[in-house]
C-alpha cells in the first residue's frame, strides 16, 4: 500500500507538470491504451445529467483532441499552473486503484496577470501497466462550471 | 445621450465601438430591449414536467423563475419579492408548492400571487400591516409566456406582438423542425466571456467567420463555406437562420477555394471519425442550422449536436453564454452516445466554438479605448438587408443592428430595415 501511494503521488504530480509545460504527447503517455477522459460540470452531476464539456470515451478521441489543439484550435495565449491537492485512495480492485484529488488551476496571460481558472476534483481509476500506474479513466468534476473565457488546454 | 446621429451609415455597415462599451447605453438596452417588446427564451417544457417544478432563468439581467402550476400551465414571473426586492427563489431548480422569500417569509403561489405574510395582523393586535393592504396588488411581476413546441419564451411587455408573429415564418419553421419530437435535456454548460453581449449576438449571425476562425471545421472536414448554404431572416431582419447542406461540395473545389486563406486545407482525418459523422434525422439535408432569435436566444444544430443557448448580459463588459444540450426523448442509447460525443464540438471547450470566447474578448479589449471608431460590416455587400444563398456574408448583423436601433429609439431617418 505504501508503494502504491508513492506511485499515485508521482503520477498526479507528473500529470499537472506535463500540462503546465505543454508537453501533451508525454501527457497522453500517462493514459492506458484503453482509457476515458471527461470534464463534467458539477451542475450536471448534481442533476444526473450526462453532457460533459470534454467527453473522450476512447484513447483515439483523446489523441484527436490534442491534435486539434495543435493543428486547428485558437485560444487565449496563456500558461497553466496545476495545484493538485493530497489524493485520497478510495479503494483498490483487480490491481487498479481508485483515487480522488482536488485541484486548482491558475492561468497566467502574456502580461503576467494570473486568475483562478478552475477548481474541482479528479476521480481517477488507475491501473498498473508494466511497472508503472496509468490512467484508465479520468473523471474531472468541475466546480468552476461557469468557464472563464474558454477551455482549451486539458484540465 | 446617444441619438440617431451615432450611425455613420444608414445601412448599419458601420457600428461605433461606443455601442459595446457605454454604460448608459447598456442601461437603456435593459429597459427598451430586454424589458421591452421582445420575446426572450426562458427554458424548456421538458425541464419542468411536474406540478411545482421550477427553474430560474434570466431576461437580460432580470432574474426570473418559471414553473408549472396546479392546472399544468407554465407561469413565469420576476424572481423578486414585492416587499424588499430580494430574490424569492434562490435555488436554480427544484419542486415546491410555493415560493417563500427567506428575508421576511412572504409567500407566493405557483401563479405568482402573494398568498401569505407573517405577522400580517401583528402580535397581540400591535404592528403588522394596515387592513387596507391589498395582497392582490403585491404578487410577483408576471411575464407573458409563449410556447413553441416545448421552447418557452417570455416577455415583460404588455404590448409585445404575439410570439409566432414576432418570430416570423422562416424562424418559426426552424424551431418546429428542431423541436419536432419531445426533447430530453442532456446537460448544461456555461461560459463567461469578458466582452459585451452584442459581440456574441453578432457572432452567431456571422457566417463569414465560421470556417476561418474555427479551423477545425475545415481541417477535419465538418463544414466548409464551399458547401451549399446561406442566411435567411424574418421580414424585419432581426432574427437569422444560418444554414448549410451536408456533403454539398467536393474536396477539390474546397481545396481551391481555401488555397488563398490561411486555413489548413489538406483536410486531416480524425482517429475517431464518428465525432464528425452526420446521421440525417429529417427529410432535408441540413447539417448546420443556427437560428438566432433577437435578442438573446440561439437554437443550434451542428451535425447531430443539438442545443439552445441563452445570451445573458452581465454588465457592459461581460456576457454569460448558457447552453442547454439536447437530445430527443425517444433517442436510442447509441444516438444519445453519439450526441454526447458530438457535444465535444460546442460549448466553452467546443472544438468548433471555443474560439468565439477569444474572438469576442480581443474585439472587446481593442475597441474600448477608441469609442468613435467603427466596425466594418460589408461581406455580402452593403446596402439592402436581404437573404443570401451563399455563405461568405455577414448581412444578418446589419439586420440585428437595424432592429436594435429601432428599439433603442436611435433609428435614423432613411435607414434600411
Amino acid at each position: 500500500m505504501r508503494a502504491d501511494r508513492a506511485a499515485v503521488y508521482d503520477l498526479l504530480a507528473e500529470y499537472g507538470a506535463l500540462i503546465d509545460a505543454a508537453r501533451f504527447d508525454e501527457w497522453l503517455g500517462l493514459f492506458a491504451q484503453e482509457c476515458g477522459y471527461q470534464i463534467l460540470p458539477r451542475e450536471n452531476l448534481d442533476r444526473g445529467l450526462p453532457a460533459a464539456l470534454i467527453f473522450c470515451d476512447s484513447r483515439a478521441m483523446l489523441e484527436d483532441r490534442i491534435r486539434a489543439l495543435r493543428e486547428a484550435n485558437k485560444y487565449n495565449i496563456h500558461t497553466d499552473r496545476h495545484i493538485v491537492g493530497l489524493p485520497r485512495i478510495l479503494g483498490a480492485k483487480a490491481g487498479g486503484v481508485l483515487v480522488e484529488a482536488p485541484f486548482a488551476i491558475y492561468q497566467t496571460d502574456q502580461e503576467g496577470e494570473t486568475r483562478l481558472f478552475a477548481t474541482g476534483l479528479y476521480r481517477d481509476q488507475l491501473e498498473p501497466v508494466a511497472d508503472s500506474l496509468k490512467i484508465r479513466d479520468k473523471l474531472i468534476l468541475l466546480d468552476t462550471f461557469a468557464v472563464p473565457s474558454l477551455l482549451a488546454t486539458p484540465l | 445621450m446617444v441619438t440617431a446621429a451615432i450611425w455613420p451609415a444608414l445601412d448599419y455597415s458601420r457600428v461605433p465601438y461606443r455601442l459595446y462599451h457605454d454604460t448608459e447605453i447598456y442601461t437603456r438596452e435593459q429597459e427598451r430591449i430586454f424589458r421591452g417588446p421582445v420575446w426572450s427564451f426562458l427554458g424548456l417544457d421538458a425541464e419542468i414536467p411536474n406540478t411545482g417544478d421550477f427553474r430560474a432563468s434570466y431576461v437580460g439581467e432580470t432574474p426570473i423563475i418559471f414553473n408549472r402550476d396546479k392546472s399544468g400551465a407554465v407561469k413565469a414571473f420576476v424572481n423578486r419579492c414585492a416587499h424588499r426586492g430580494a430574490l424569492v427563489r434562490r435555488e436554480l431548480s427544484g419542486n415546491a408548492e410555493q415560493h417563500i422569500c427567506i428575508y421576511h417569509q412572504w409567500c407566493y403561489g405557483l401563479d405568482g400571487g402573494l398568498t401569505a405574510i407573517p405577522f400580517r395582523r401583528g402580535i397581540r393586535g400591535q404592528g403588522g400591516l394596515d387592513d387596507g393592504f391589498d395582497m392582490r396588488a403585491h404578487g410577483l411581476r408576471p411575464l407573458r409566456v409563449g410556447n413553441i413546441d416545448g421552447a418557452l419564451f417570455g416577455t415583460l411587455a404588455e404590448d409585445a406582438e404575439p410570439l409566432e408573429e414576432y418570430l416570423g415564418a422562416p424562424i418559426l419553421a426552424q424551431l418546429r423542425r428542431l423541436l419536432n419530437r419531445p426533447v430530453r435535456v442532456l446537460g448544461y454548460n456555461r461560459q463567461r466571456i469578458r466582452g459585451n453581449w452584442k459581440l456574441y449576438a453578432e457572432n452567431t449571425r456571422d457566417n463569414y467567420h465560421a470556417s476561418l476562425l474555427h479551423e477545425f471545421l475545415v481541417t477535419f472536414g465538418l463544414d466548409r463555406s464551399t458547401q451549399i448554404g446561406g442566411v435567411k431572416m424574418d421580414s424585419r431582419h432581426r432574427h437569422n437562420l444560418t444554414w448549410a447542406e451536408a456533403e454539398s461540395d467536393t474536396d477539390e473545389f474546397a481545396h481551391q477555394a481555401y488555397a488563398g486563406a490561411r486555413v489548413r486545407n489538406d483536410f486531416l482525418s480524425l482517429k475517431e471519425p464518428s465525432l464528425v459523422a452526420f446521421h440525417p434525422e429529417r427529410d432535408d439535408k441540413l447539417n448546420i442550422a443556427i437560428t438566432s432569435v433577437f435578442p438573446s436566444a440561439v437554437f443550434v444544430q451542428i451535425s447531430n449536436s443539438l442545443a439552445v443557448r441563452q445570451i445573458r448580459p452581465r454588465g457592459v463588459d461581460e456576457v454569460e453564454v448558457f447552453q442547454t444540450m439536447l437530445g430527443y426523448a425517444d433517442d436510442p442509447p447509441e444516438m444519445t452516445l453519439h450526441r454526447l460525443r458530438q457535444a465535444n464540438l460546442v460549448g466553452p471547450a467546443g472544438l468548433v466554438s471555443m474560439e468565439d470566447g477569444e474572438a469576442i474578448e480581443i474585439a472587446h479589449r481593442a475597441s474600448k479605448p477608441d469609442l468613435d471608431r467603427t466596425t466594418v460590416i460589408e461581406l455580402g455587400g452593403a446596402g439592402a438587408i436581404s437573404d443570401r444563398d451563399y455563405r461568405v456574408t455577414d448581412v444578418p448583423l446589419r439586420g440585428f443592428w437595424s432592429y436594435y436601433a429601432e428599439l433603442l429609439g436611435i433609428e435614423p431617418d432613411g435607414a434600411v430595415r
